[in-house]
């Protein structure tokens, strides 16, 4: 008996709930006092799709993930899974579960006892139990280790445990919070690449909260940017990364290279944009949809589409000169501030060994692609 | 070796023979083959032997094993249920119960037994075994609850939550994470209740009535006909058990899971 199909719409047996979202939140609402840690957020995740919500600490995201798991209730709005409000049901009865940020593990059962825990609950004969166990630590690579107590495992171990004790249940969704936040950088970027991997093996609907936007982006098929518990933007990392709608979305998701100003002329689906610092002179930029001329904005730029040479650029690229003020070396590529205003340092990158090599305070050009970039109106 | 720290070694000297001195002199002397306590006349067990032919020492003792077993199981009961329901309650009602959980282990245990005689007095209940058993009852809960309490304050809630979302429902939260994890809390209350029951005398004395006589009643009867190598050799036995119960208790206190 195949536990863990290896393709999610097989192992449904493209029922009618196989076209509804598996996860469907409309417009929940969540007050602590006067604050509402939970702005009317709706979302909605297929079977099978790793959804991710990214935002900084105390966006709320972690109420988002109580709510679901059935912790918390939302007063207002509606958690449907596989068709059925969720209202009034406590976390015991509802298909989903939630790997702990601090895995939870019950300290004084062993790692069989830990994972075999949710079936015995529900009365699964044992050796139903027996096999199921073995099968989800086969997937976690914990197989040796059944007997161990958490307190005798590595964090990494424990992890895996966590992750096994819930999908053992075979939930219709997974929540994992932080799910990696508690491991070191090495283990955890090991981890981001299997529990993927096991997510797409087992055909785990997944819902994560993190703060982590490079996790977010690497694990995730779509993210949602959440910011004062409202939801800022959903998508697909690409569409969120390349296209952010805020400018709050924009900085999360990585270096925005910005200067304040305002888009002085629309004309012809191209503007120009007059940053405030008067020693930076204005130059095109792609309007938006609506170019607001004479509007206070915001342009950004991502340090991947800003060059650096020596020499001013003769191609018809947008430049601005400006003075490398500090260098950082990251290994693979080299990071530079590069002072462009008196206000302003912009981060530029170069891969590989540049000859000869930039030194602290050498006038540099900067420059991009006619139109790169994008305006944010505040 | 400092200078300084000489000194303290040997004031603290001091204070642990000032402590047990006593008890080192009870239990030597439980030795000693001379019928009047003070001179000493050779080793011999022949006190330990007679405590066994002495049938109201016997008697005695069954009483107060008795008396401890029961108020042991009735004070761990309710105790512990008043600590995991204490943790439902709203903070501030929870700092209410605490302190007056504490008022019991500080006001003067004199009060505390004149207190129950006069209550059973007035709601006629005969003083005897079952009196004697409500009282130790009565100073083992906060005792209990206070052991209790401090080990699921320190257990992580996420636990319980963990427990709840993998199915369990609240009794099946109880019965498998909670209570397994509480276990050596329990046991350590029931071994110090136990024990504070089987050494109690001021309220066992003002609620004891014929029949009810537990063995430091006994001992405390015995002492007025003159010290006795015997009493020296009971209490050694006391001594003991008392000993080796507290230390279980430490230990099981101490031990994290």
């Amino acid at each position: 008996m195949a536990i863990f199909s290896t393709s999610p719409l097989l192992a449904s047996g493209q029922s009618v709930s196989s076209i509804a979202p598996t996860i469907d939140i409309r417009a929940i609402v969540r007050n602590h006092g006067s604050v509402a840690a939970v702005d009317h957020v709706s979302f909605q995740v297929q079977r099978g799709e790793f959804f991710s919500i990214l935002g900084p600490s105390g966006a709320g995201k972690t109420s988002v993930l109580r709510i679901v798991a059935g912790f918390e209730d939302p007063d207002a709005g509606d958690v449907l899974i596989d068709g059925r409000s969720m209202l009034g049901v406590p976390p015991n009865r509802r298909p989903v579960n939630l790997v702990f940020q601090s895995y939870a593990l019950f300290p004084h059962l062993n790692v069989f006892e830990n994972v075999a825990f949710g079936l015995k609950m529900r009365r699964v004969p044992a050796a139903l139990i027996d096999e199921q166990v073995r099968q989800a630590l086969t997937m976690v690579k914990l197989v040796g280790k059944e007997g161990r107590k958490p307190a005798q495992l590595s964090g990494g171990e424990q992890q895996r445990v966590a992750l096994a004790r819930a999908l053992v249940n075979k939930p219709a969704v997974v929540l994992l919070d932080e799910p990696l936040a508690a491991l070191d950088q090495q283990l955890r970027q090991a981890m981001q690449v299997e529990l993927k991997s096991i997510q797409e093996q087992a055909g785990l609907t997944c819902v994560c909260v993190t703060h982590h936007q490079e996790e977010a982006m690497m694990m995730s098929d779509r993210i949602a940017v959440m910011h004062q518990g409202r939801m800022w933007q959903v998508g697909t990392p690409r569409e969120v990364y390349e296209n952010p709608r805020t400018l709050f979305v924009s900085r999360f998701l990585g270096v925005s290279n910005e200067l304040p100003g305002r888009v002085s002329e629309a004309a012809e689906g191209a503007a120009l944009f007059q940053p405030a610092d008067d020693l930076v002179p204005g130059f095109p930029v792609r309007s938006g949809p609506e170019p607001s001329a004479g509007c206070p904005a915001t342009w950004s730029l991502r340090p991947e589409q800003l060059r650096m040479s020596r020499e001013r650029p003769a191609s018809g690229d947008t430049v601005l000169p400006g003075v490398i003020e500090k260098i950082l070396f990251a290994g693979s590529e080299t990071k530079y501030l590069v002072r462009i205003a008196r206000e302003t340092l912009w981060e530029a990158r170069t891969t590989g060994n540049v000859q000869p090599p930039y030194a602290s305070g050498d006038p540099v050009f900067l420059h991009w692609a006619l139109g790169d970039g994008r305006v944010f109106f505040e | 070796m400092k200078p300084r720290s000489v000194g303290l070694h040997a004031v603290s000297l001091l204070a642990m023979l000032f402590l047990y001195g006593p008890i080192i002199v009870l239990v030597l002397y439980s030795f000693n083959a001379a019928h009047l306590s003070m001179t000493w006349r050779g080793a011999t067990l022949k006190w330990y032997a007679a405590l066994w032919h002495d049938e109201a020492l016997l008697a005695a003792t069954a009483n107060s094993l008795f008396i401890a077993l029961v108020s042991t199981i009735g004070a761990t009961g309710l105790g512990g249920l008043l600590a995991l329901g204490m943790e439902q309650m709203p903070h501030r009602r929870q700092q209410v119960l605490e302190g007056s959980l504490v008022l019991p282990l500080v006001i003067p245990e004199v009060m505390m037994g004149v207190a129950l005689m006069l209550l059973f007095v007035t709601v006629h209940v005969p003083l005897g075994l079952t009196t004697v058993i409500l009282g130790h009852i009565v100073f083992n809960i906060p005792l209990v609850t206070i052991m209790i309490r401090t080990r699921l304050r320190k257990l992580d809630p996420m636990l319980r939550e963990a427990a709840a979302d993998l199915g369990a429902d609240s009794w099946q939260v109880f019965r498998y994470v909670t209570l397994p994890l509480l276990r050596p809390a329990i046991w350590g209350a029931v071994l110090v209740a136990f024990t504070v029951s089987l050494d109690d005398f001021l309220v066992t004395f003002f609620t004891a009535g014929p029949g009810a006589t537990t063995l430091p009643l006994k001992v405390y009867s015995m002492i007025k006909s003159g010290v006795t190598p015997e009493i020296n050799a009971l209490s050694a036995l006391l001594l003991v058990v008392s000993m080796m119960g507290v230390a279980a208790a430490l230990s099981l206190q101490r031990r994290e899971v």
